[in-house]
């Protein structure tokens, strides 16, 4: 099935709790090289069609405007998988 | 890191640079201050400052942070204050938050904050930090914190927008509250357009400490460790400074950081019983949470307060982001962190415990005697300045001010000049007016918001929403506790700011009152729009006067408070919101007073009187759309003489139930107590309309104030009545309670409970579900 993929990650600036808490546990872990971790979010877009520029160009504006929240997190990358 | 290497070879703006380049253009006007501000800075040091410096000053006389605009008129509250007063307060106004002695070595400390605009950029963000903030401030105190409150206000509940916000605010809220394991006991919310562009976001914290154990932000013993600890310093809320960090420190190009804040509660959990144990070990000498201008304001405000000084090194910091430059540094406001002055024979004691908590610490450097506070990035002087500059002797202004030219036309176009349409003659109708009232969004029930908080966690809650104040149990030996209640009616502050002042004052007290306990202090937060608007600074000199003369009338001292300008969209500010919140104390929470009818055949009863006020009520404003007259007669010495009885016949067991009219009158208060333990009731209006002279309208419908509806056991009509008449309270029997599951008002209407209490919860769910 035709898909469109959104990653989104939270602006690098911001705290990520999510990504501090599990990069504290890899530490304890004993994964003493791992210095950080951020964690972000992917979305699939799905398809029963072949996919055109014109649904990725929507699935950007759809990752800008809807997928992400604009003020604490990036769309980083969209990209077709067939 | 391109940046941050340019910036090492460029070299920081230190102070001997200063001295070198007087002329050096700064952007003094885009950090928000003005020409003659800028030139008192180059006054007080001798020299242009640097970038760190200027950094600081104009986070630090910024409104929010030096209260330039509100200072003259904050300052009678302490000045409006009795001896008697004062016996009770073991640290007033100026703090980080008032302290309250309640007896048995307990004492509380409160305050209410707001956090608005970052609510309206990020709802989530901007209203979990708002919790995050205020906590911190309670437990700077010395203070476990025990319980939070939010006062909100939103647009109009059909707006497309609101949505946006409400979901946000109150899933952040109900997110950092509920991880941090506190339980929310009570607030506000109120819908009204005036506030669509404007949300206001307040949040109280109430905290409970041993006297002994009161910690104060001071640094004042030369040698003590600085030492900041807590989560790592970020670009987080350089926010409004963001033309700062692209235009300022670095011409070649933005480098935009991020205006919100993040919360991780989970790292405050942690830090508040970290803190909690470095107090009990006692290492430390003074301690101050970073909040609004972060190391600006923790720096410069525990060396003042010391007479002291402070030598930093500013390279110690520990970063989440390496290219964090000095300036951004000290403005950065980051979450979750705390400074502590320490004792240097503690240090291992501190890094002991600390390190338990696996909370991260880094030492800045230490207290010196000289007042001064010099901060060093590497080698290089970067700050060098009189930290009581920096932090308490900021400018001050008496802005102009100016009865507004709408004044008159709004107190003219009363209810009764518009002649507007009153349903007395008809039952059918009133009863449909009744219906349309309690389930307006913001009369309906609150529980789609308040049931995504936990209200019970820690066992400690003794009453919280719907209740008329939030009671908490403070000595599980003994049952002493605290209740709280805010109030704030921004449609009577426009009306008559100093009356509506007092009105809010009067509600808060009474809906403490009516829960058993003793009314005992006073916080507020005062929402304003913007102070450079002689009308707004009209209504906030108003407000300030109403709420201070009323406090002194009361004989409650107001402890602290924060306040709140430029809450306005274009130039069109809110309607004045000084919500006011009243701290009682109650000796045992189990005698606390239930707001709701739990039996059948008790009598009701109405305290106080009925007068024809219907000016600015929500029967104005949801029949009619109307907004205009007078407010409703504040008689506080009633007031105090009614919260008087309610206390003595609650310690004489004679009180089934209490609860205030206030919104939407009498007519709401019914049906509340009713959908409270779902008992009904017949109701009678005949004898309050040819006792106080009004009509059906008035009397279910008028805000009229230092009324409470009580239900008495049969048993103790006599003695309760006895006890009315020698104090001097108004008092009718307006109805009884029974399990009929109906709610008859006669000549009105009668309503199904369960069809009622469908509808009163189906508002919101409907609105933002």
């Amino acid at each position: 099935m035709p898909k469109i993929i959104v990653e989104v990650m939270p602006k690098a600036d911001l705290l990520d709790p999510q990504g501090k808490a599990v990069a504290n546990a890899l530490q304890r872990g004993g994964n003493k090289d791992i210095k950080g971790v951020r964690i972000g979010k992917r979305i699939e877009l799905h398809f029963d069609r072949p996919i055109t520029d014109a649904d990725l160009a929507d699935a950007r504006k759809i990752g800008d405007e809807f997928l992400s929240n604009a003020v604490i997190e990036d769309v980083v990358n969209v990209t077709v998988e067939n | 890191m391109a940046l941050f290497k340019k910036k090492i070879a460029s070299g920081v703006d230190t102070t001997a640079n200063a001295a070198e380049t007087p002329d050096k253009a700064q952007p003094w006007k885009e950090l928000g201050l003005k020409l003659e501000e800028y030139e008192r800075i180059v006054e007080i040091l001798g020299r242009r400052p640097t970038s760190a410096e200027l950094a600081m000053y104009s986070v630090m006389w910024s409104e929010h942070c030096s209260y330039k605009s509100s200072k003259i008129y904050l300052r009678q509250f302490g000045e409006k204050v009795t001896d008697e007063m004062k016996k009770h307060l073991m640290v007033g106004m100026g703090e980080n938050a008032g302290v309250v002695d309640i007896g048995e070595g307990w004492a509380v400390t409160f305050k209410v904050e707001s956090h608005n605009h970052p609510s309206y950029i990020e709802p989530f963000q901007g209203a979990a930090t708002g919790i995050g903030g205020i906590v911190r401030d309670i437990l700077t105190m010395g203070a476990r914190p025990i319980a939070v409150m939010d006062q909100l206000r939103f647009g109009a509940p059909n707006h497309p927008d609101t949505t946006r916000v409400v979901n946000g605010v109150v899933s952040g809220i109900s997110f950092y509250g509920n991880c941090l394991g506190l339980p929310n006991i009570g607030g506000e919310t109120v819908f009204d357009r005036v506030y669509q562009g404007n949300p206001l976001v307040n949040a109280l914290s109430i905290g409970a400490l041993r006297h002994e154990d009161l910690k104060l932000a001071i640094a004042s013993n030369p040698g003590d460790l600085v030492i900041l600890f807590g989560a790592r310093t970020g670009a987080d809320g350089i926010g409004g400074v963001s033309v700062l960090a692209s235009e300022t420190f670095d011409s070649d190009g933005p480098s935009r950081r991020p205006a919100v804040q993040v919360g991780d509660p989970f790292a405050e959990k942690v830090l508040i019983e970290c803190c909690l144990e470095l107090y009990k070990a006692n290492v430390v000498a003074g301690i101050q949470d970073l909040g609004g201008a972060g190391l600006s304001c923790a720096t410069s405000e525990l060396a003042s307060n010391g007479n002291a000084g402070m030598r930093v090194q500013l390279q110690n910091v520990l970063k989440r982001d390496e290219s964090l430059t000095p300036e951004e540094i000290l403005m950065s406001e980051s979450q979750e962190r705390m400074m502590a002055i320490v004792p240097k024979k503690d240090r291992k004691k501190f890094e002991a415990i600390v390190n338990k908590w696996e909370v991260e610490f880094s030492i800045l450097g230490e207290v010196i005697a000289e007042p001064r506070l010099y901060i060093n990035w590497g080698h290089e002087e970067i700050v060098n300045v009189p930290p009581r500059t920096v932090a308490h002797d900021g400018p001050v202004y008496e802005r102009p001010v100016a009865f507004p030219s709408y004044q008159d036309a709004l107190n003219a176009d009363s209810v009764h000049a518009r002649g507007l349409y009153r349903a007395n003659e008809s039952g059918s109708d009133l009863g449909a007016q009744v219906w349309q009232i309690v389930t307006s969004p913001n009369q309906a029930s609150k529980s789609w918001i308040t049931d995504q908080y936990d209200h019970y966690v820690g066992g400690n809650t003794a009453l919280a929403m719907p209740d008329d104040s939030g009671m908490i149990r403070v000595s599980e030996t003994s049952g002493l506790g605290v209740s709280i209640a805010t109030d704030a009616n921004g449609r009577f502050c426009q009306l008559d700011p100093y009356q509506g002042a007092r009105l809010a004052l009067a509600e808060a007290y009474r809906n403490v009152a009516v829960g058993g306990a003793k009314p005992m202090a006073v916080t507020n937060c005062l929402n304003f729009g913007s102070p450079e608007n002689p009308e707004v600074m009209w209504q906030f000199k108003q407000a300030t006067a109403g709420l201070a003369d009323g406090c002194l009338e009361l004989g409650i001292p107001v402890t602290g408070g924060n306040v709140s300008f430029y809450n306005q969209t274009g130039d069109i500010a809110i309607h004045p919101t000084p919500v006011v919140g009243v701290l009682g104390v109650i000796d045992d929470v189990a005698r606390r007073i239930p707001s709701g009818w739990q039996d059948a055949g008790n009598n009701i009863y109405l305290l106080g009187v009925t007068r024809d006020e219907l000016d600015g009520s929500v029967w104005a404003d949801v029949i009619h759309d109307h907004l205009g007259g007078r407010p409703p007669v504040v008689d506080l010495a009633h007031e105090a003489a009614l919260a008087d009885l309610l206390h003595g016949a609650s310690l004489q067991g004679l009180i089934e139930s209490a609860h205030d009219l206030s919104e939407a009158g009498l007519a709401q208060a019914l049906v509340e107590s009713c959908f409270r333990f779902n008992m009904g009731a017949r109701v009678w209006l005949d004898e309050i309309c040819e006792r106080d002279n009004v009509d059906r309208t008035c009397a279910l419908f008028s805000e009229s104030t230092g009324r409470v509806l009580v239900s008495i056991g049969r048993e103790d009509d006599v003695k309760f009545m006895g006890l009315c008449e020698a104090r001097g309270i108004p008092v009718l029997r307006i109805g009884v309670t029974d399990d009929s599951g109906e709610i008859e008002i006669q000549d009105v209407s009668t309503f199904d409970l369960s069809e009622m209490r469908t509808a009163f919860k189906a508002t919101l769910p409907a609105l933002f579900g």
